[in-house]
């Protein structure tokens, strides 16, 4: 079974450390991503409440870094998390993670 | 080896199996790289969280440095920050070897390098000369926020050099002692902080743990700053494991707060009425502890006596947000069981912040939640450690003489400064005591008046450890820099070249970084402290040393019978900086060691010095009136005041000339301050400074997202780019704090854009609350319009702008508001101290 990642969106915070923790394990240039942390910025919804969103994402440079994990690791990513939003496993283990959650939440297969 | 799979792949559920017992060593081999656990503080900057790093090296280069799964409190994650280490310690423009520069060239980029022995040779004879010709007291240390730093300068101060004259020059010294000050004055217990079981091996499993159902943040934003050692994204953590509400009130919408329940957008500088209308609402409805408020506090009846002159019609009036928010928002608190306060440098930053810190002191306790599970914990604070001894807690009062004397004993009793120089001549506080009863330092405001006056003496030498005041700090940065540059001597310990060092300094000493030294952090500075943490020393970079080997050769050569003591860093260490706490061999093995204090420790003595229950105050209680305010001349109870620069006290400059009220320094996850601008990864993150302005008003004067504007107050200009967004309310902006730019032509007159985009130039010293607390940073007026480029230098020296016209209208507005030749206030000899009228005997408190 193929490997995916499942994020939390809800509570990722935008810190990027994702992005940082993926280039220095890729070891790629400082323009390059594999992870990628996207905003789509504030704005009031029509009942007053506050959106605000952010969503890390492997781009095609990301391997799911299979490195790590054939030694036994998980994605660096995933443990770099602040939020703890990132998790790594079988496309099957991640579905249920979503089905569990039930909003706000995403599956990427890179 | 541990199974990372298993700790990460579902993270919140797992128990981390951490803590000295099972955990992997801290220094293992691995193929041809060593892998080092250590604990992150600084340089660069940050406060004393500690997360786990593990450094990878192979022949003494850093090859990766990643997050320790294994670390109990940040469990593998890592900020920006520490992720970009590498490039930071091994960056090209970092200064590994001692350089000196003449006196003349000042300004300019004609650094030479030099030996230590010539480096320190130079700083030590300068020092010795100026102590001859016009005595130790003339020599000012300063300090910034957050390094390990902070621990060295009152060190340097009183036993390198013999001053009393240790500086963090922010105006008022508005960051953590306006809060350090409240805490001591009315309960103790060192600093409060929201509970997250964060002293304990188990965390969140720990049976004694209960989860806060609400926070109540105030003016913080703890995901990006952790201060002063919380562990910001825990917030998170419970809110997805337990469902903890989130009360935010900021001026802004920020992202946190698009996650909180409520979110009370304050006017700048207003908080202290919100949260004395918080108090009125638990008061009305009841929503108390009466078994708390009865056995373990003084003065309920008259705080709420008090804030009946708040009711939430008023606050909201005052504050901008809805009545009916307050009251529901209160009310959210009021009933939530246990509720606990994350309280921020907001409580601190403004002229009315002793207060806030008052009404959000007394949220704490009147929940009944204080140093209970879920609630507010507080710690030993004493004397930043004496805590832990062989694992576990140790009262207070068991402290060894002389093993534990503060630095202060220890520069009297080894006759490296007199009491006379130090009650007599630290700047400032014999205007304001309160400052000096809490701080070890000059009340600031008043030490730049003396730099500029020389009175009551002339300054003659400076160093700088951690301090970078003309980018970051100061109020007024072009006062600071003209005072500066005339010294006779200057240096500094750092690792990059900055402004302050450029414009002023003589001698340049190159400091090693987290990873380059050992040593130890401990959370909160000590005061309320979730672990203790080894740094170890993964690798050598260059020349660079640590604070603590660059103060003991300069010791050496100033005041030798006290230094010649210490051949090592641990000799020091285990001397004066762990004391009693676990040796240093052990700490490094443990890696991580709890704390595992325990909760309610007023009720078993934890708290005093006697050991007796109750609180460390005058009535043993915690003083919701304040006699310890009431000794310094200040209200014993919270009142509200507006600010001095903002609608109701200047209106018409406001309907005029400066329409905007502008606050400042929100945290960002990249940068510490005025750090950090130099490391690539974090740099592209944000590139340029911004200012928040809100849509409504970008489009009325033309401002377009990205643009330069120019942002100016009575007191100065700065330049950053337009960030247009609706989380800013119309007719405020708020601006980003300590922007230079390291890439930029570092002579002067440019000196890396140092005047360029710094908010605080607009920002005025001298307006400080009658305590000598507080300052303008985040409840300042301004105007701002677009302007075509950040080209001007904005040099101080070109602009005239240090002391002109319009600024002293201004000094005249501070002389009306708070006028300076008021009686000075006395500080009270310790006999005479006001007492409480019916002090309670502490053998009487409820047990």
């Amino acid at each position: 079974m193929a490997n995916a990642l499942y994020i939390d969106y809800e509570f990722c915070s935008g810190c990027h450390s994702c992005e940082i923790a993926c280039r220095n394990e890729l070891e790629i240039g400082i323009n390059d991503f594999g992870m990628k942390v996207l905003e789509d910025k504030p704005r009031q919804n029509p009942d007053g409440a506050w959106h605000w969103d952010y969503i890390a994402y492997p781009t095609e440079l990301c391997d799911l870094c299979a490195e790590r994990v054939e030694a036994g690791g998980i994605p660096a990513c995933v443990m770099h998390c602040q939020a703890k939003v990132l998790y790594f496993g079988t496309i099957e283990e991640m579905t249920a993670k979503l089905a569990e959650k039930g909003s706000k939440g995403a599956i990427f297969v890179p | 080896m541990i199974d990372m799979n298993s700790i990460a792949s579902d993270v919140l559920a797992a128990t981390p199996k951490t803590g000295p017992v099972n955990a992997t060593e801290w220094k293992t081999q691995v193929g041809d790289e060593t892998i080092f656990r250590t604990c992150a503080w600084s340089p660069p900057g940050c406060h004393p969280v500690g997360c786990g790093l593990r450094v990878h090296v192979k022949d003494g280069v850093v090859t990766k440095i990643e997050g320790d799964p294994e670390h109990p409190i940040t469990r593998g994650s890592l900020c920006p920050r520490c992720l970009a280490l590498k490039e930071y310690i091994y960056h090209p423009d970092r200064i590994v070897h001692p350089m000196k520069r003449a006196r003349a060239d000042r300004g300019k980029d004609k650094w030479v390098e030099c030996s230590w022995d010539e480096a320190t040779d130079l700083v030590a004879n300068a020092a010795l000369e100026i102590t001859e010709k016009y005595g130790p007291e003339t020599i000012a240390v300063f300090g910034g926020t957050g390094r390990e730093a902070n621990n060295w300068y009152p060190q340097w101060a009183n036993l390198v050099f013999g001053t009393p004259n240790s500086v963090y020059a922010q105006p008022g010294w508005s960051c953590y002692g306006p809060r350090m000050t409240n805490t001591a004055f009315m309960m103790g217990g060192g600093y409060p902080e929201i509970d997250y079981a964060a002293k304990f091996p188990l965390r969140y499993d720990d049976p004694r743990f209960t989860p806060p159902e609400v926070v109540l943040v105030w003016g913080k934003e703890p995901l990006r700053s952790n201060p002063d050692g919380i562990y910001g994204h825990a917030l998170i953590e419970m809110k997805r494991r337990f469902g903890t509400k989130i009360i935010h009130v900021d001026p802004r919408i920020t992202w946190l707060g698009t996650r909180s329940e409520e979110v009370l957008q304050v006017r700048p500088g207003t908080d202290t009425a919100l949260a004395m209308a918080f108090i009125y609402v638990l008061a009305h409805d009841d929503l108390v502890d009466h078994d708390f408020i009865d056995g373990w506090t003084y003065g309920y009846d008259e705080l709420v006596e008090r804030v009946q002159e708040m009711p939430p019609s008023r606050a909201a009036e005052i504050c901008g947000v809805p009545e009916e928010q307050i009251w529901r928002a209160a009310r959210l608190f009021g009933n939530a069981k246990p509720s606990s306060v994350c309280w921020g440098l907001a409580t601190d930053e403004s002229t009315n912040g002793a207060q806030l810190g008052m009404c959000l002191v007394a949220l704490m306790s009147i929940t009944g939640f204080l140093d209970a599970p879920g609630g507010t914990t507080l710690g030993m604070g004493d004397d930043q450690g004496n805590v832990v001894r062989d694992g576990g807690s140790i009262s207070a009062d068991e402290k060894v003489d002389d093993a534990t004397d503060s630095t202060l004993e220890l520069a009297l009793k080894n006759g490296i400064m007199s009491p006379e120089t130090w009650f007599t001549k630290r700047v400032g506080v014999d205007k304001y005591p309160c400052v000096g009863s809490v701080l070890w330092t000059v009340q600031p405001d008043e030490f730049l008046k003396a730099c500029e006056t020389g009175k009551p003496f002339k300054f003659h030498m400076t160093q700088f450890i951690s301090s970078n005041p003309i980018s970051c700090i100061a109020g007024e940065p072009q006062r600071w820099w003209k005072a500066l540059r005339e010294m006779d001597f200057n240096f500094a310990c750092d690792l990059f070249m900055n402004p302050v060092i450029m414009a002023c300094c003589d001698v340049f000493l190159p400091v090693a970084s987290t990873i380059e030294h050992d040593g130890q952090v401990v959370t909160h500075y000590g005061l309320n402290s979730s672990f203790y943490g080894a740094e170890n020393k993964c690798v050598q970079v260059g020349d660079c040393k640590s604070d603590i080997e660059i103060m003991r050769m300069v010791g050496k050569k100033t005041y030798p019978d006290f230094w010649n003591r210490f051949e090592t860093d641990e000799d020091y260490n285990n001397f004066h900086v762990f004391r009693s706490w676990l040796p240093w061999e052990t700490l490094r093995n443990n890696v991580v060691t709890m704390s595992d204090e325990e909760y309610y420790k007023y009720k078993t003595g934890r708290l005093r010095p006697d050991g007796q229950v109750g609180f460390p105050t005058q009535t043993g209680r915690v003083e919701l009136y304040s006699y310890a305010y009431a000794n310094f001349q200040e209200d014993p109870l919270p009142y509200y005041e507006d600010p001095a620069y903002g609608p109701v006290s200047m209106p018409n400059m406001m309907k005029e000339e400066y329409p905007f009220v502008l606050t400042s320094g929100a945290r960002r996850q990249e940068f510490f301050h005025s750090e950090h601008k130099q490391v690539p990864s974090l740099r592209q993150i944000s590139p340029y400074p911004e200012v928040d302005i809100n849509p409504a008003d970008a489009d009325r004067l033309g401002i377009e997202q990205g643009d330069w504007v120019e942002i100016w107050s009575p007191y100065g200009s700065c330049r950053q780019k337009a960030k247009v967004t609706p989380t800013i309310k119309e007719g405020v902006v708020h601006a980003m704090h300590a922007f230079w730019y390291p890439e930029q032509d570092g002579n002067e007159p440019n000196l890396f854009g140092a005047f360029k985009s710094n908010i605080n130039i607009l920002m005025p010293t001298s307006v400080n609350a009658k305590t000598g607390f507080g300052n303008t940073f985040k409840s300042m007026i301004c105007n701002i319009k677009k302007a075509e480029d950040n080209n001007d230098t904005n040099f101080p020296a070109d602009k005239g702008i240090v002391l002109e016209a319009s600024r002293q209208g201004e000094f005249e507005y501070q002389e009306t508001w708070r006028p300076a030749d008021s009686p000075v206030v006395d500080p009270i000899p310790y006999d005479e101290i006001i007492s409480a009228p019916e002090t309670p005997l502490i053998d009487n408190i409820v047990k």
